[in-house]
């Protein structure tokens, strides 16, 4: 109920989070308004000629399997969904020659803490999403998708469908599409809500209707996938930059970003800020100017930090943060990451023991249960962190945490570890005072938040 | 054959080994808990952690592959970290009570905590409590706080039993091993999990608490149920059996054995024990001593021989029995001039045996990598355990499993074709087999039948495939048409190039067969001597109220009798015998058993005899002594078998000399009524010991099977 009441306060305020003319040169997210996302609308912004041009239907030679790649090799275009893996490159893993069922999967569950981009995407424009597994699969020779979507954005789920079933009827999907001897079925599912299912393998488990727990790793999805067979895993946000690379060129997207960081990236920007939402910019934007976008801090409040790249990624202080531009290179060198783009900003009056308590018990309750570092040091560091936020630190704990983190990270099955300890280490790291002023003085540092 | 380095060392080992497997190569031990060689790999409890050079982060050495080259420490700091650790998350949690754990002692979570725990926790939170659960009367799972999700009792329910039946339910902290809504264990491999529990989580509920593992000795033998002849160790305290785990034989049992072989011994130590010689007299039993119930017996038997003839003697013993004792029982009848020995107490039809005695037709571990096998008249699953878990592994490989048989149950693996007809119509399901096959080679059939779809179905699929098997199950063997079964299911193996052979249904069948504990020459076969034709009976090991196809019938055809002699280590027969002969279990004799595919394995008794009980073939001398009979005058068992060994030519790895084993089809005896249903025994009433095993009493499959004898009486 409570989710419920605050989304509906969310809704009256008239915010949508992408609906606004705060981006820079979008490609995805350009010419929505809430209710264009129909397959005659995304035709009319240009929809399916990529599909079309990549098939050679209406005029011109169809291309190459060996083009469509090499074009998306050029593009530069990096895995959205967190890592950052050249598309390109994984596409080109695919073993095509295989002679049995290859699959395609998007990756669509978008469980992340800040993000809220592949919800946008494919509640306002699906048919990008489904162009772009179409222009893929023809790419790999694959001839059956999947579209695993969170379980908690029910309607998009449906929304999807919907999108799907006017892709089927226009021949757009399926048998045959257009006419040409491309066959592709795509299908859509939903999970459950779990975040550890937006791990790849994890996300395969969980399709194949088992308990959602990562696989290790070798075998990689390219050879032993869903079912067993190869399959390729993508981000929602990354198939939906394919038809516009395909449509306009390799170079083109390139230069609309920075070198090896290809494109524009859509950042879902929360916190305290005063226009909380999604904005499409180009690779590289500095990090002042996707602020700026976002109506700056809110209040008028000084920044603190920012967590750029969803909860995972560790947390930079202000000072590093306004010296980044917004982009896979420039965020790693600051020592943080992109991850998915979720931009969490920090004013000066947050608690960072307060925040990293939220941060840890997600991980804790997300935490899938297989491995041992995980599972038990998980809940190791939440109730740490917990007991400084509640007085009853001791001094000894602030290396405790740190050491308990560096022995969980890099030592798990999956990223979620990792993704668990990150947060602790960085905190420490770059706030220790704050972490001692709690365990000296049984309270908080930072004023109280009005 | 690539080579790598682990700690200095060079291994050479084949490709597509993980690190785990170099390192058990090379003798080298890597901590682990969740890595099981007979599982798949999990890599969750990441206590294998290694150093590999090259490779930032430390390596799970069961889930790593070895590449050329590579180089692997194991003892590293960076490694030893890493393990450690590993073993600090696994302790935080886990209950540190081990004086109070009924694992103590035998715990790998213990052992390693020695070499990798620290000597005080940093963890100075709350422990996680983990409620108890109740999966039935075999395994206890009271103290799941102490689990740590290695999940190999999951992972052995999926792969080795077939039956998911323990799963990890919820997520992270709340992350517990538990049965699908609070049900029972109930596969006939159970046991076996709590052996592959690292810790104390699931525990032997009929064990728990009794004895401290240091405070057991161990000793080797031999499973006296099903023809599978498990490997034991039988743990013993105080002349008393206290246990019984899988000694690994990867020629027979592997690691693994079955719960009738592992929970049985419960019998040994209970209240229907035969302590000492008891005498009726009156209708009343009476205590009396050795001397006082040997001059009976043979007196007994004396007469009886004056007064109706030899003939009138016979001698019904069980193949449970050691092959030391069938023998002297053959020896003893005949020597007191009577051909009328027999160990086929369920049979229906009786045939001679032809170049040798009937057996698996093929070794043991070859049903493991079998490509295609038709099974005829059997319960495999439940009659089998161990043989179903091999060809189980086999399916996961490709194998297809065909059967003829009257019910669908449920064997846990996928069965490709079952052409399911009541008893009476399986000589006709193998002739359509055989036409079908005939159909597709271009060939006759001997037999006139129809190539119906699902006969075509199973004839193509033993046409494929180079590894292939017809196993004849215990209903076949017990068929009143058992000889044309094995007639047709020869021709279906010569024509397809496929081994035949009997599951056979107890530890020593085919010993039985060897030791000559079978009538020749005119003498009475089991069913004939059941029916009414002795004035003397001597039951060994046997019950045949619940041992035989005759059932009740059998108790009326003794109570004919004038004297009925019972040798067994319970108070078994009461109402219809005159005297209880108190002989060894198989845990408080020397013998030998010789398991379906021929394979001779002798064992030692474990303890000594139980109050005035002695080993049958000491009593069945001490018998021919007292009459003054010739040919059992040995001094121990080791004697018999060399004089047995002799003749038996067994190979160095201690199989029969495979020119005494053959399934050729023998001379029939007299025809039987083809609508009789085959006896079969259900897999806890398969013999004297495990009838009486308290606990295995009260598990699923020993209730459902009361429940069909209730409902077919």
């Amino acid at each position: 109920m409570k989710a419920q009441h605050i989304l509906s306060q969310f809704r009256a305020t008239g915010i949508q989070t992408c609906l606004h003319d705060r981006h820079i040169d979008p490609q995805i997210l350009a010419g929505l308004n809430g209710s264009n996302w129909r397959l005659k609308d995304y035709e009319a912004r240009g929809g399916y000629q990529a599909l079309r041009k990549v098939l050679g239907i209406g005029g011109g030679e169809a291309m190459t399997q060996d083009q469509v790649i090499a074009t998306v090799k050029e593009s530069a275009l990096r895995g959205r969904g967190g890592a950052g893996f050249p598309t390109g490159l994984k596409w080109s893993f695919m073993p095509r020659q295989f002679p049995g069922q290859k699959y395609l999967v998007c990756n669509s569950d978008e469980g992340e803490p800040g993000t809220c981009k592949d919800r946008d995407i494919m509640e306002f424009n699906p048919h990008i999403v489904i162009e772009g597994m179409a222009i893929a699969a023809y790419a790999m020779g694959i001839s059956v998708g999947y579209n695993y979507i969170h379980g908690e954005i029910f309607s998009t789920y449906e929304r999807f469908e919907e999108a799907l079933d006017e892709a089927r009827a226009a021949g757009l999907l399926g048998n045959n599409i257009l006419g040409s001897s491309f066959t592709f079925q795509l299908h859509a599912a939903h999970g459950f809500g779990a975040y550890i299912c937006g791990e790849e393998t994890a996300l395969l488990e969980s399709l194949e209707g088992k308990k959602g727990q990562p696989r290790f790793k070798p075998p990689f999805p390219a050879s032993f996938g869903l079912y067993g067979k190869p399959t390729t895993i993508n981000n929602t946000e990354t198939f939906a930059a394919v038809p516009w690379i395909l449509r306009n060129g390799g170079q083109a997207y390139l230069e609309c970003g920075k070198p090896n960081n290809g494109g524009t990236k859509i950042y879902s920007v929360s916190g305290d800020v005063e226009l909380p939402g999604n904005f499409e910019v180009p690779m590289g934007t500095p990090f002042a100017k996707v602020l700026e976008l976002a109506g700056g801090v809110r209040k008028g409040r000084k920044l603190k930090a920012v967590i750029p790249g969803g909860s995972s990624s560790p947390i930079l202080p202000a000072s590093i943060m306004m010296a980044c531009t917004m982009d896979y290179d420039s965020i790693a060198k600051a020592g943080s990451m992109l991850g998915s783009g979720a931009v969490i900003v920090l004013d000066d009056s947050r608690c960072m023991v307060k925040s990293l308590q939220r941060l840890s018990y997600f991980y804790m309750h997300e935490s899938c249960g297989q491995c041992t570092p995980c599972r038990e040091g998980t809940g190791w560091l939440s109730r740490v962190v917990d007991r400084i936020e509640n007085g009853h630190g001791q001094a000894t704990d602030l290396d405790l945490l740190d050491s308990v983190a560096e022995d969980i990270q890099g030592r798990t099955i999956c990223a979620l570890g990792d993704a668990a300890a990150m947060p602790v280490r960085a905190m420490i790291k770059h706030f220790r005072n704050e972490f001692e002023y709690h365990v000296q003085h049984k309270t908080c540092m930072a004023a109280a938040y009005d | 054959m690539i080579e790598i380095e682990l700690d200095g060392k060079k291994v050479d080992i084949v490709e597509g080994s993980m690190i785990m497997h170099a390192a058990e190569k090379a003798g080298t031990y890597i901590p682990h808990f969740c890595y099981h060689k007979k599982l798949s790999i999990a890599a969750s409890c990441r206590m294998c952690l290694v150093d590999v050079e090259k490779m930032p982060k430390p390596m799970p050495a069961c889930a790593t592959p070895v590449t050329q080259g590579m180089i692997v420490r194991t003892k590293s700091d960076k490694a030893v970290k890493a393990q450690k650790s590993v073993m600090e998350f696994l302790l935080i949690n886990h209950p540190l009570d081990c004086p109070i754990c009924d694992q103590g002692g035998e715990c790998q979570l213990q052992d390693l905590a020695v070499g990798y725990g620290g000597t005080d926790s940093r963890y100075s939170e709350e422990k996680r409590v983990v409620f108890h659960k109740d999966v039935g009367p075999l395994i206890s799972m009271e103290e799941m706080s102490r689990c740590i999700h290695c999940t190999r009792c999951v992972r052995f329910g999926q792969e080795i039993a077939g039956v998911m039946e323990l799963g990890m339910s919820h997520r992270g902290e709340h992350a517990e091993i538990e049965t699908f809504v609070g049900q029972s264990i109930d596969s006939e491999l159970s046991g076996n999990m709590i052996d592959i529990c690292p810790v104390g989580a699931l525990t032997s509920k009929p064990f728990r608490y009794s004895a401290r593992t240091w405070e057991l000795s161990r000793r080797k033998s031999i499973s006296p149920h099903d023809s599978t002849g498990a490997n034991l160790i039988v743990q013993v305290k105080n002349n008393r059996v206290m246990r019984v785990v899988p000694f690994e034989n990867e020629l027979v049992n592997e690691c693994w054995i079955a719960d009738r072989d592992r929970f049985s011994y419960e019998a040994l130590n209970g209240p229907d024990r035969l302590t000492a010689p008891m005498l009726k007299q009156g209708g009343e039993w009476k205590t009396v001593d050795w001397k006082t119930a040997l001059e009976y017996v043979s007196h007994g038997l004396a007469s009886i021989k004056a007064n109706h003839g030899a003939s009138s003697l016979g001698a019904l013993v069980s193949p449970h029995s050691t092959l030391e004792e069938l023998y002297l029982t053959g020896v003893l009848v005949r020597a007191l001039g009577s051909e009328n020995i027999d160990y086929r107490l369920r049979n229906a039809e009786f045939t001679t045996l032809q170049n040798g005695a009937r057996y698996l037709g093929m070794p043991i571990r070859g049903l493991s990598t079998l490509q295609c096998a038709l099974v005829v008249g059997s319960n495999l699953r439940k009659d089998h355990p161990l043989f179903a878990l091999r060809m189980r592994q086999a399916t996961r490989v490709g194998c297809t499993v065909n059967r003829v048989n009257a019910e669908a149950e449920d064997w846990a693996m996928p069965v490709r074709n079952s052409c399911l007809t009541p008893s009476h119509g399986w000589f006709q399901a193998l002739v359509d087999v055989a036409v079908a096959i005939a159909l597709a080679k271009n060939i006759v059939a001997p037999w006139a039948g129809d190539a119906t779809d699902i006969a075509k179905a199973v004839a193509s699929s033993l046409l494929s495939g180079e590894r292939k098997a017809v196993l004849l199950g215990n209903a076949a063997a017990h068929h009143p048409q058992a000889s044309k079964l094995l007639e047709v299911s020869n021709w279906i193996g010569t024509q397809v190039g496929a081994s035949v052979g009997y599951l056979t249904e107890a530890a020593n069948t085919v010993g039985a067969q060897l030791a000559g504990a079978m009538p020749v020459k005119g003498g009475l076969n089991a069913s004939q001597m059941l029916s009414g034709a002795l004035k003397g009976a001597i039951l060994l090991n046997t019950e045949p109220e619940f041992d035989s196809a005759a059932g009740k019938s059998a108790v009326s055809a003794m109570k004919k009798c004038e004297m009925v002699v019972t040798l067994s280590p319970f108070k078994a027969n009461l109402d219809i015998s005159d005297v209880l002969l108190p002989i060894a279990p198989f845990t408080e004799t020397p013998g030998t058993f010789v398991n379906a595919e021929g394979r001779l394995q002798s064992f030692h008794a474990v303890v000594k005899p139980l109050g005035e009980a002695r080993p049958g073939w000491k009593v069945l001398r001490a018998i021919a002594d007292v009459l003054k009979l010739p040919g059992l005058a040995y001094d121990s068992s080791q004697e018999v078998l060399a004089k047995l060994h002799v003749s038996l030519d067994a190979d160095a790895l201690g199989c029969v000399s495979a020119a005494r084993l053959s399934n050729e089809c023998g001379v029939s005896g007299e025809a039987v009524n083809v609508d009789l249903k085959p006896s079969v025994a259900t897999i806890y009433q398969l013999d004297s010991i495990v009838r009486r095993a308290s606990t295995l009493q009260m598990s699923a499959d020993a209730k459902a099977s009361s429940v069909q004898e209730v409902s077919a009486s």
